[in-house]
């Protein structure tokens, strides 16, 4: 018998930096973000997943969906809503900028801890900082240990949940005792899409900035009587976090520069594909022993 | 006290992994430069005559851990190892490799110990470091330099206030080099009970199975790696026969790993494996920097790419424009032709 669990999926909203265009950088060398098109974490969704499968194998589960970011990160919440959690939680507050993984860690432990949840489950990175580091952290921070490179979570029986993860060249099995924090690889099954049926139900769901910006008047929107439309937002106030410990002052590392990426340009030699260039190339690789 | 600290890995056969002894061979010339010695943190089970090896590489002080509850891995008990010896010891640096274990422990001890931690680190290097807010001073920091945002900028990183300033680097990113003069290590044996606890025992592993690495990119002389440009399983099927022709290995470029054109453990790249081969033909890539991080230091670059523009191409001793399927068979023929 597995008593109903309460899981919080820890997601970010992330730039497209796979699909980087010419007009991702400006030209003092910083990046545009603006250019770029917000996505949800690739990995965070393998985990939201994750989530899902669980909470449909043991009735009464619930997933919550804990994301950190500025107002629009709310998309991410939606979409988790989409595709299957229970609901979410937005944690915004500009005294998070500028946090690195350490400061970011702080304020998401202080965010679950209220919570209260029994399994935390995360991507393994994120695509703009690839990382890893986020994860670990958390679990530290809540005292629970952690298990990485989650590629499924096989099932949980009496309290003990068995894990297969993928390490460098092969698999490993374990299994643990919740609390957990479970950080999910790429190789882990891919998220399902977004259910027609919840998108219709929760197309309309907002933070309430997002309906102060729309409304001068949204206390009195439908949402009153429908609360299940309302995205929790919380700043630092609602988390019982330390000031010192966040944002700028909370991180011990700092970017001392940036730098653009330049090719150093080589003096190359341009060949076409005739028969003729591909024919004096080997000639002359074998020649000068590069190969053969 | 104040020294750089290696945490080294051991995979089967209590063996010290590659990646560590690059780093104790970066460390070694941290320590020259900043006049200060180099410790090891080696945690394992069966782990007699080790100090031999990490000997070789400059190791003046060993921690030695031997335990079976150190082997295989697990985080816990390592992480209170490490952050115990840490707590104690007070390095300034500590580097580990930027590996499963790696990147599960670094954070966990990060955490633990509040200090900053950057990850995947291409280099590292000693310099000033002057914080225009604070006003404040500072020599001899360790430059973390890393591609950041997708490996569209190198970020150099310091870590001012907080110790250990500690990096993660990738496998094959540092060079391994055994020191011309060594003497053997001072070995101090760890008293593992004192600070590992049965809380420590709570994650167990129940199976591994591990699969016997037959791709071996790294070693490679030649290696003819595909990108995205490729298109299919069946492009690379090609490239796997140049490579076998001309006696190379195939690699690829993450776009090509995602789109699953090839195994995993081919990717060439800041995520995946960073390869110094004297020939290297890239077709198909464009040439990113996450990509090329991996592949800049080889001796000789052929890019097959059908846009003249590809960045790669900058890169490359000789761009041949054209499409890769075609070149690729050109190359084929005309070595057969020309080795007879």
């Amino acid at each position: 018998m597995t008593k109903p669990l309460k899981i919080v999926v820890l997601a970010k909203q992330v730039p497209d930096t796979r699909n980087v265009g010419k007009d991702a950088m400006k030209e003092d060398g910083t990046v545009n973000r603006a250019a770029l098109e917000a996505i949800y974490n690739p990995e965070d969704l393998n985990a939201l997943e994750q989530a899902i499968r669980i909470k449909e194998k043991y009735e009464g589960t619930t997933v919550t969906v804990l994301t950190m970011g500025p107002p629009r990160a709310s998309d991410i919440i939606r979409e988790s809503i989409f595709r299957g959690a229970n609901d979410g939680i937005l944690l915004t507050d500009r005294a998070f900028a500028g946090s690195d993984t350490l400061a970011t860690s702080y304020a998401l432990s202080c965010a679950i801890r209220k919570i209260n949840p029994d399994i935390v489950i995360a991507g393994r990175q994120a695509i703009d900082g690839d990382t890893a580091q986020v994860g670990p952290q958390v679990a530290e921070k809540l005292n629970f240990p952690q298990i990485t490179y989650v590629e499924n979570v096989e099932s949980i029986e009496n309290g003990i949940v068995t894990i297969i993860r993928r390490i460098e060249n092969g698999i490993e099995k374990v299994e643990a005792k919740y609390p957990l924090v479970l950080t999910i690889n790429e190789s882990a099954p891919v998220c399902r899409p977004r259910n027609a049926r919840r998108v219709l139900k929760y197309r309309h769901s907002k933070t309430a900035t997002e309906l102060q910006a729309e409304s001068n008047d949204y206390i009195c929107d439908v949402r009153g009587c429908r609360p299940h439309l309302t995205i929790t937002e919380w700043g630092v106030a609602d988390i019982d976090a330390k000031a010192e410990e966040l944002g700028m002052s909370g991180s011990p590392t700092k970017v001392k520069s940036i730098q653009n990426v330049v090719f150093q340009v080589k003096d190359s030699k341009i060949l076409t594909s005739s028969d003729n260039d591909v024919q004096d190339l080997m000639q002359e690789l074998i020649a000068n022993h590069t190969i053969g | 006290m104040n020294n750089i600290f290696v945490y080294c890995e051991i995979s089967e056969g209590a063996k010290v992994a590659e990646v560590s002894l690059e780093l104790l061979t970066k460390g070694r010339s941290l320590a020259n430069t900043l006049n200060c010695k180099l410790e090891a943190i080696v945690l394992g089970d069966n782990l007699d005559g080790v100090e031999n090896e990490l000997s070789k590489y400059g190791v003046d002080i060993i921690h030695k851990g031997n335990d079976k509850v150190l082997f295989p891995y697990t985080t816990l008990p390592h992480s209170a190892i490490v952050c115990g010896i840490f707590e104690e010891e007070k390095p300034q640096i500590a580097l580990m490799g930027a590996t499963v274990i790696g990147r599960d422990l670094g954070p966990r001890v990060s955490s633990k110990l509040h200090s900053g931690l950057t990850a995947d680190c291409t280099s590292l290097e000693i310099g000033p470091h002057d914080d225009v807010k604070t006003k404040t001073h500072y020599d001899n920091l360790l430059y973390q330099i890393r591609p950041a945002f997708g490996g569209n900028i190198i970020a150099t990183i310091v870590n001012p206030e907080c110790r250990p300033q500690m990096a993660t680097v990738r496998e094959g990113v540092m060079k391994k080099e055994e020191i011309s003069n060594p003497t053997p290590a001072e070995v101090k044996n760890i008293d593992v009970k004192k600070y590992v606890t049965d809380s420590d025992l709570v994650v167990n592993i129940i199976e591994r199975h591990l699969e016997k690495l037959d791709i071996n990119i790294k070693d490679a002389h030649i290696i003819i790696a595909g990108g995205y440009g490729v298109g299919s399983k069946e492009g690379f099927d090609l490239l796997h026969q140049l490579a076998d022709v001309i006696g190379g290995e195939v690699g690829a470029s993450r776009a090509a790993v995602d789109a699953g054109f090839t195994e995993h453990a081919r990717q060439i790249g800041q995520t995946g494996v960073t390869v110094r081969p004297k020939l290297y033909i890239a077709c198909g890539i464009s040439g990113q920097i996450q990509h090329t991080a991996g592949m800049e230091e080889s001796a000789m670059v052929i890019s097959i790419n059908n846009d003249a523009d590809a960045p790669i191409n900058q890169l490359a001793d000789y761009a041949i424009v054209g499409d890769v399927s075609q070149v690729v068979k050109k190359m084929i023929k005309y070595y057969k032709e020309n080795t007879k």
